[in-house]
């Protein structure tokens, strides 16, 4: 039954909600994997940093910048501070912040002026400041920024569709950026020796778990024994690590249902039923099968789950159309 | 008795940099006194260093920088948002002062709405030629699609912001009625939540009357105006987009009065009724409190090459399916020719004197008129009548050769669209500029709230604007002007 004393909320509304959420999502993210390359890579030669950035920039879909001079301070003055790329930090926020802007009257006061905060403090940096200073403090702050913004979101709006929506956005850019992480590292794992690609060492490992500020949680479960397998089963299907894909999906169904019981919407069982899926799958996914079958054809699938989720939400929800809206 | 006088107030050392001149002075009288009610304010700065008056600027701007209280400047490739500069110092009126401007804006407001009905219908103040008919219809605001209208209440405005300047005489006369879609309320609030956090303990020794009320009233105002059979309306407040220069403004007060703020893409016209998109499907709107102009309002029946609105809001407003605040074709009272009638409007169809004197206008239209402007463009303010904003003027005495030169051609290509006026002495209030304290001119817009029949509410304060350069007259926001907190008081 649709809550009758909720108000309706427009479909703009919910895509400037769902957006802010994912473009803040996509620059934390950014911000972690920018911090552990650079503390991974600030002993090495550049022979041996090269393909650790390469697979990095690979897993944030900027392999673009991955070319032979590409050093620390490059790509993360690219990958931060240049408002023409789009993958940068800075872009993400500044568009997490138009879609913020958009709705200033939706959210609280208390979210827009940190959202804002944030945004006038990457604005206010550049590569040579943070490169005087200490970049991996930099990315400790910004990500700080992110977590408190998504705190007060908790603390200070109301948990009703818009929350939700937030909540859909993050965990569905979540679940994909995990998925092309996890990706990434494991194609690597599973080429032939042959083509020379250097082998993952155990510090590559921990790296992936800390892009995904998941290594302690995971040495609570399985010690600091890091093993690949451990890994891609911690990730996927782990069911209380906010960080695993598992987790992403379960918050996606809840958040797709309570979206639906608040505005009675007809069409709106595609969308669950694809997250239902996808969530159950996780739910009785076996790592050790996941690994012996083709594991890139997994995680590929998992992301195309999550576009295809995305566009069941803009189909329900968005971007209806009119005829089918009146006619009763 | 002590009947010895001390030393003028204004010879304080704070106040060094503290000159009189013509212009009336909201704080000190012409012998350097200080007027009574500015006294806490008076004492309260003699007690503060520059320095603990800095932080508290600091700590103002940075509170508006950091709510994202800021303006667009138009013409600026980024589209760059600045925050409207604030200056520390509140300016104060009193309860008598305030009576007067109450009694003439609430005369004024009612006489302009009968006004308006009237030209759109019989048209009996054309009729008796108080006003020549030319000069409506050939208003650049005149909208003949609202002829035969019925707008509900006859409440053509529904939210007024009136220019008012205080002149030498210390007397309030009006400078502009800004009758459409005027802006600014939104700084009238928030100028009034940092000067409390600013200064705490004036407020309570100076007695200063409330303004919070307003997103209350301004929703009281919108429902007043819904159909009977919509017992629960919906209302949304209509923006042109976050690229607008009073966007912010627009979310302020949506949140306040606890409405949908929409823009054009969120609304559709379905058989002549306004529909909003929502996630739960469409829903239908009751009133728009829009702040978009009449040109740009609707595609089919204004600009064709407009996206901002909606196509077919005009026909669902004529079929009485929902209501527009303001109504549409207002402007055609708030040109600045037909201002030079106002105070003939009011007589004719009230038949009082006005309370608020006009601003001396000369119409450039008239043959004697325009030759007498023309003889005296350095001496003159020129307007251009359908311009807001502070676009569109020249101020004679700080004009160049030139710019007179391009106005004269205006003038004489064109006369119907220039009146002039006097150039105004507008008075002075204390403004913290620089570490000193300095006066600059500033003017008054209160804001009007009309519900129709008599039931017109203007919350005691407004938004005073300050030319924050000095020897400046203009005070737009888009003309490097700012503002101040506005004081009533309660007596």
């Amino acid at each position: 039954m649709p809550d009758i004393t909720a108000k309706p909320m427009l479909s703009r509304v919910a895509d400037n909600l769902y957006w802010m959420s994912r473009y803040l999502e996509r620059a934390e993210h950014t911000a972690r994997v920018l911090a552990v390359g650079l503390m991974q890579t600030i002993d090495q030669n550049p022979r041996q940093a090269h393909p650790r950035w390469t697979r990095l920039l690979e897993a944030i879909g900027a392999s673009s910048l991955a070319d032979e001079e590409a050093d620390a301070s490059r790509i993360t003055a690219s990958l931060t501070f240049d408002a023409e790329n789009p993958h940068s930090i800075v872009s993400c926020i500044a568009s997490a912040r138009a879609n913020a802007r958009q709705v200033r009257e939706q959210i609280s006061s208390e979210m827009w002026e940190q959202l804002n905060r944030v945004y006038l403090r990457v604005r206010a940096s550049s590569a040579a400041q943070i490169w005087q200073g200490e970049p991996i403090e930099f990315y400790q702050r910004l990500k700080e920024g992110a977590h408190l913004f998504q705190g007060i979101t908790d603390a200070t709006m109301s948990h009703g569709e818009g929350w939700f929506f937030i909540q859909v956005g993050r965990y569905l850019e979540r679940a994909g950026a995990t998925a092309k992480l996890l990706d990434t590292h494991f194609q690597v794992y599973f080429a032939p020796e042959a083509e020379g690609i250097a082998l993952l060492e155990f510090n590559d490992w921990v790296t992936l778990l800390k892009s995904c500020t998941a290594f302690e949680a995971y040495c609570k479960v399985y010690t600091a024994d890091v093993q690949p397998p451990s890994v891609a089963e911690f990730l996927l299907l782990d069911s209380e690590s906010p960080r695993s894909v598992r987790f992403a999906a379960d918050r996606i169904e809840r958040g797709l249902q309570a979206i639906s019981r608040s505005t009675g919407s007809r069409w709106a069982g595609r969308a669950e039923r694809l997250a239902g899926r996808l969530r159950a799958s996780l739910d009785y996914g076996q790592v050790d099968e996941i690994m012996a079958e083709d594991m890139h054809a997994y995680l590929d699938a998992i992301r195309r789950q999550c576009g295809a989720i995305h566009a069941a939400i803009y189909q329900a929800y968005i971007t209806y159309s009119v005829e089918s809206a009146i006619v009763q | 008795m002590l009947t010895e006088r001390s030393a003028p107030e204004i010879d304080h050392p704070l106040f060094n940099s503290y000159t009189l001149d013509t212009a009336y002075d909201e704080m000190f009288t012409a012998e350097g006194r200080v007027r009574p009610p500015y006294m806490p304010l008076y004492r309260r700065l003699l007690e503060l260093s520059a320095e603990d008056l800095h932080g508290r600027q600091r700590y103002a701007d940075l509170t508006f920088l950091n709510q994202g209280i800021t303006f667009t400047v138009y013409g600026d490739t980024e589209g760059t948002e600045r925050i409207f500069p604030y200056d520390l110092l509140p300016r104060i009126i009193t309860s008598s002062e305030w009576a007067v401007i109450e009694a003439g804006l609430k005369q004024r407001i009612m006489a302009l709405n009968m006004f308006l009905d009237d030209i759109y219908h019989e048209g009996k103040i054309l009729t008796d030629k108080v006003i020549p008919r030319e000069l409506v219809y050939t208003c650049h605001h005149y909208r003949r699609e609202m002829r035969g209208v019925d707008v509900p209440g006859k409440v053509y405005t529904s939210v007024v912001g009136t220019d008012l300047v205080r002149l030498p005489s210390g007397e309030f006369a009006v400078l502009e009625d800004n009758l459409r879609v005027p802006s600014g309320v939104s700084y009238m609030l928030t100028n009034r939540g940092v000067m409390k956090r600013a200064f705490p303990r004036l407020f309570a020794h100076t007695g200063v009357r409330p303004i919070d009320h307003y997103g209350q009233v301004l929703l009281t105002t919108l429902r007043s105006l819904a159909p009977v059979h919509r017992p629960d309306p919906t209302i949304v407040v209509l923006t042109p987009g976050v690229f607008n220069s009073a966007y912010f403004e627009h979310t302020f007060l949506a949140r306040q009065m606890g409405v949908e703020l929409v823009e054009g893409r969120d609304l559709l016209v379905h058989d002549s009724v306004v529909y909003m998109r929502t996630t739960a499907g469409l829903r239908q709107v009751d009133v728009i409190y829009r702040r978009i102009d009449d040109d740009f309002i609707d595609p089919l029946a204004f600009r064709p090459d407009s996206i901002l609105g909606v196509a077919g809001l005009f026909n669902a407003y004529r079929a009485g399916n929902v209501v527009l605040a303001n109504a549409i074709g207002t402007g055609v009272a708030d040109d600045k020719a037909i201002y030079a009638y106002v105070p003939k409007i009011i007589q004719y169809y009230m038949g009082v004197e006005p309370i608020l004197p006009n601003v001396e206008t000369y119409l450039c239209e008239d043959d004697r008129q325009r030759a007498y402007v023309l003889d005296h463009l350095d001496k003159l303010v020129v307007k251009s009548v359908g311009e807001s904003g502070g676009y569109g003027m020249l101020i004679g005495p700080h004009s160049t050769g030139e710019e007179r030169e391009r106005f004269r051609r205006l003038i004489e290509y064109e006369p119907r669209n220039y009146i002039a006026q006097p150039t105004l002495q507008l008075s002075r209030a204390p403004c913290f500029v620089d570490g000193a304290v300095e006066p600059r001119h500033v003017d008054l817009r209160p804001y009007i709230l009309n519900s129709g029949d008599d039931q017109i509410t203007i919350v005691p304060g407004g938004l005073t604007r300050v030319a924050l350069r000095k020897g400046s007259l203009v005070v737009n926001s888009s003309q490097g002007g700012g503002s101040k907190d506005t004081w009533v008081l309660f007596e």
